[in-house]
């Protein structure tokens, strides 16, 4: 039987999450691997809201705060499982993105990205702000999943930063398989169609605003998972969990990867999350360094790393 | 009354910063659609370089010039080097490549200069002045001018000369700018060298009182930004009433309401007008052709 | 009563009147086409029709209902459907999803079910595929159903867009310029296509330039000028108008028959 497109980057993306590890020196890098595919799960989200309907956003990471603050809050004022928190993280972002996103959405390209900037900048100040709540720019501390414990009692004998990262890796290939599966789906061509012509879109059929607000609520659970998660994975939590640069972060991966692809998102977000790691042999020159690859990258690979590269493999093969 | 006017003084000092960097935004996104997110660091440059060449003994007019000439060939780098090869990339392309480009540059300032928080005399005397139970700092008054004036020029500069002509045709159409004989290429270096300058000139302003250090630019860039988005892009008049809207609004809630959430009393003003006018204050109101 | 009725149909931009006044009515089974010099109105009248633009003056009667300035999503459900004069095709889109999509009204689905690829989703989207398969070997593109729609030519686009339009299985279809930028065999084949979706049931209103196919295709054609009907009635009246001549050739062209 012939694999589909789908089922081919769901195998490739669960043999690099299985094989990754045989190239990690030591178990300090199931951490940074971990930390990889929480960004790849907000990141995944992006795919669906710009890759797929063509809408930009730089400001998701305030969807990311709104769940990791979620996660850290409500088990301690409601004694509660902290799932329930990172549960209701995700509904309240949900929430949200449906109450802003319609008259949000009516804005185009540039006004479409000061609007979403504002709305993550709103949610970083609050949480810097309402100290007595949230600790203020110092961040409070998130009380533990109870995933090490889990591993023990299933006698996996895992380390924290291992069970962690494959924790994750299950939780990314079931956010990637949603959103493959939405890519073939009725909704995904709707939401597609958006992307090439909202005009011809509008004349077939498809309701352009209920389609963008449908690709925003989703994009946004993931960036509220996403949230929760990384809250959950540090055991703390700052504000900088909603801030600009982490917004600005995940765009960049989304595009630095390859636009519109579940699976070249991912890889960016790799990319940019081991980068700095890597890049701290330069010290003080990792920013430069980091500023010269996104320039580098979008300037002469303009549809991103994958795509670029494999059409060169083609090319060359 | 006093506090009024007082809370009046500091909006519209850091209005005409914004209302700066905002012009800068404008300049740029006519001249070739982008919307340059490296444009604080050029405010960032024009401060620094100043501060670092006046401490070194250089006459303080002097290295004013040299940090606005530096801004301005910063400018016209960012766009032969980063822009002008991207050319035709996607929006979110571009914001990519201009927030790598401040990015880098703030590396680069951290390095060239360092990691302190610099200052230079004000050009007139510290003294503040007296205005009807307000006060006001003569650098605020430099602020403003400079603001207005930059204003006043770019004005007609672009509607009264040759060159300022062939900018706006090639912001309002590039091929047939191009038709008629214009270079645009050189038209979109030249609005990042003024862009950069005036950015420069901003914070050869700005500096006496808001002080400077190589990481202030990404926060100006946001403002600037969203004043320029206020006015509605592309708009000059949009971007200065853009500026001293943001400034006054952000001093007002921080003198009345709460210092904390000065920032975000701007940016809700802002959904706010985006919400009732998708296009801005001033922006053009023009139906899709298909 | 017509399936579409337009009465007095008008929109100003910026203080000028780019369309004014404008009526007619459109059948099933019947080609009404809408002819006039560059800048006469004819998209403009297009876009007005389906709800792209609002219409500023005048009424749109869809099937005896009201339905001025409906939202053009709107207008599809109510069997409208388009092509666009300088193509609105999926460029990334392969030829068969363009099609695909524009199947949307007939095979949309909750978008949980379409999220967890339930049986109710897959099914759908199996369905699609056949009828797209069907429309495109319609239009001859059946070879082409994977290939990326910003790899086709011209020519091809045209037809795609068409396929595209047919899917959403419309009563009513606007064709704007099918024939602009196809050689002489390719007008043949669009001309060939049009009278099969006309002999089908499906109301037609074409805005074309190329005279010899509007004459031979259409039953009714309506001339516009500077905004404005100039006339109206079946091709061989319209094509001896002295006004309609006029508008064409300038005021001097007595002897002409360019419309023939």
């Amino acid at each position: 039987m012939q694999l589909s497109a789908k089922s081919w980057t769901l195998i490739a993306l669960a043999l690099c999450i299985a094989l990754a590890p045989l190239a990690f020196p030591s178990s300090f890098y199931y951490r940074i691997g971990a930390v990889i595919l929480v960004n790849g799960l907000a990141v995944t989200g992006l795919v669906i809201l710009f890759g797929y309907a063509g809408q930009i956003s730089l400001g998701h990471a305030g969807f990311a705060g709104i769940g990791g603050y979620s996660a850290a809050l409500i088990p301690v004022h409601f004694d509660v499982h902290p799932v329930l928190g990172l549960l209701a993280g995700a509904v309240l972002s949900g929430v949200l993105a449906f109450l802003i996103g319609r008259p949000v959405l009516r804005l185009k390209g540039y006004y479409l990205a000061v609007a979403t900037l504002g709305f993550g900048i709103l949610v970083f100040i609050v949480l810097n702000n309402e100290a007595d709540l949230t600790g203020g720019p110092d961040g409070m501390s998130v009380e533990s999943l109870g995933l090490r414990s889990l591993s023990n009692a299933l006698g996996l004998g895992l380390n924290t930063s291992e069970v962690w990262y494959w924790f994750m890796g299950l939780i990314v290939l079931l956010g990637a398989y949603l959103a493959l599966n939405l890519h073939t789906s009725p909704s995904g061509r709707a939401l597609r169609s958006l992307h090439d012509s909202e005009v011809a879109a509008g004349t077939l059929g498809v309701d352009v605003a209920r389609y963008k607000l449908t690709a925003f609520v989703i994009s946004a659970v993931y960036a509220s998972l996403a949230g929760s998660l990384q809250a959950l994975l540090n055991g703390f939590v700052t504000p900088d969990i909603a801030g600009f640069l982490q917004s600005i972060e995940w765009m960049t991966m989304t595009v630095l990867g390859g636009a519109a692809t579940v699976l070249g998102a991912i890889f960016g977000a790799g990319l940019l999350t081991a980068l700095p790691q890597a890049l701290t042999v330069f010290a003080e020159y990792e920013h430069m360094a980091l500023g010269l690859i996104m320039m580098l990258v979008m300037i002469f690979l303009p549809t991103g790393l994958l795509p670029s590269l494999a059409r060169q493999f083609r090319r060359g093969g | 009354m006093s506090e009024f006017l007082q809370f009046a003084f500091s909006g519209m000092t850091v209005g005409a910063v914004y209302a700066l960097v905002a012009l800068g935004f404008t300049l740029i996104y006519n001249a070739s659609d982008v919307v340059n997110f490296a444009q604080g660091e050029f405010v960032m440059i024009g401060g620094m370089v100043t501060a670092f060449l006046y401490a070194s003994g250089t006459p303080l007019w002097l290295a004013a010039l040299l940090a606005i000439a530096i801004a301005a060939v910063v400018g016209v780098l960012l766009n032969k080097l980063a822009v002008e090869p991207a050319r035709g990339a996607s929006v979110v392309s571009l914001i990519v490549i201009t927030i790598g480009a401040s990015i880098f540059l703030r590396g680069l300032a951290a390095i060239v200069f360092d990691k302190q928080i610099h200052r230079f005399p004000a050009f007139t005397g510290e003294d503040p002045i007296g205005i009807m139970g307000a006060t006001i700092v003569p650098q605020s008054l430099w602020v403003v001018g400079g603001g207005l004036a930059i204003f006043a020029a770019l004005y007609v500069f672009l509607t009264k000369s040759v060159i300022g002509k062939a900018v706006l045709a090639t912001a309002n159409n590039r091929l047939a700018a191009k038709l008629v004989g214009i270079n645009t290429n050189h038209m979109m270096t030249l609005s990042f060298g003024i862009s950069a300058a005036v950015g420069g000139l901003a914070g050869v302003l700005a500096t006496p009182i808001t002080l400077t250090s190589y990481d202030m630019g990404i926060s100006l860039a946001l403002k600037g930004f969203a004043a320029a988005m206020l006015g509605g892009m592309g708009s000059p008049l949009g971007a200065l009433v853009g500026g001293f809207l943001i400034g006054l609004i952000e001093q007002m809630t921080a003198g009345y309401l709460s210092s904390e959430y000065k920032d975000a009393a701007a940016f809700i003003v802002i959904l706010v007008v985006l919400f009732t006018m998708p296009r801005g204050l001033f922006g053009p109101r023009v139906a899709e052709r298909v | 009563m017509s399936l579409l009725s337009v009465e007095n149909l008008g929109i100003d931009f910026g203080g000028v009147r780019a369309v004014d006044a404008v009526s007619f009515d459109a059948d099933p089974g019947k080609v009404v086409s809408v002819i006039g010099p560059n800048g006469a109105g004819k998209t403009t009248l297009f876009n007005m029709v389906s709800g792209v633009y609002r219409p500023g003056r005048g009424k749109v009667i869809l099937d005896g209902k009201d339905v001025t300035g409906l939202a053009p999503h709107r207008l599809a459900e109510r069997g409208l459907s388009r092509t666009f004069q300088n193509l609105q095709v999926y460029l990334h889109m392969t030829a068969l999803e363009n099609v695909m999509a524009g199947r949307h009204l007939g095979e949309r689905c909750s978008v949980l079910a379409d999220l967890l690829n339930l049986p109710s989703s897959r099914r759908r989207t199996r369905q699609t595929e056949e009828i797209a398969h069907r429309l495109l070997a319609m239009v001859g593109l059946e070879k082409v159903a994977p290939i990326m729609a910003s790899s086709l030519s011209y020519g091809a686009l045209k037809r795609l867009e068409i396929a595209r339009a047919l899917a959403a299985n419309p009563r009513l279809l606007l064709l704007d310029e099918p024939a602009a930028g196809c050689n002489a065999v390719e007008t043949e084949e669009i001309d060939k296509l049009i009278a099969e979706i006309s002999s089908g049931g499906v109301a037609i209103l074409l805005v074309e330039h190329d005279m010899k196919l509007v004459m031979k295709i259409s039953s009714h054609i309506v001339v516009l000028d500077h905004g404005v009907k100039i006339a109206e009635g079946p091709p061989a009246t319209v094509s001896k108008d002295a006004k309609v001549i006029e508008a064409y050739l300038g005021p001097h062209a007595d002897d002409a028959h360019a419309l023939g």
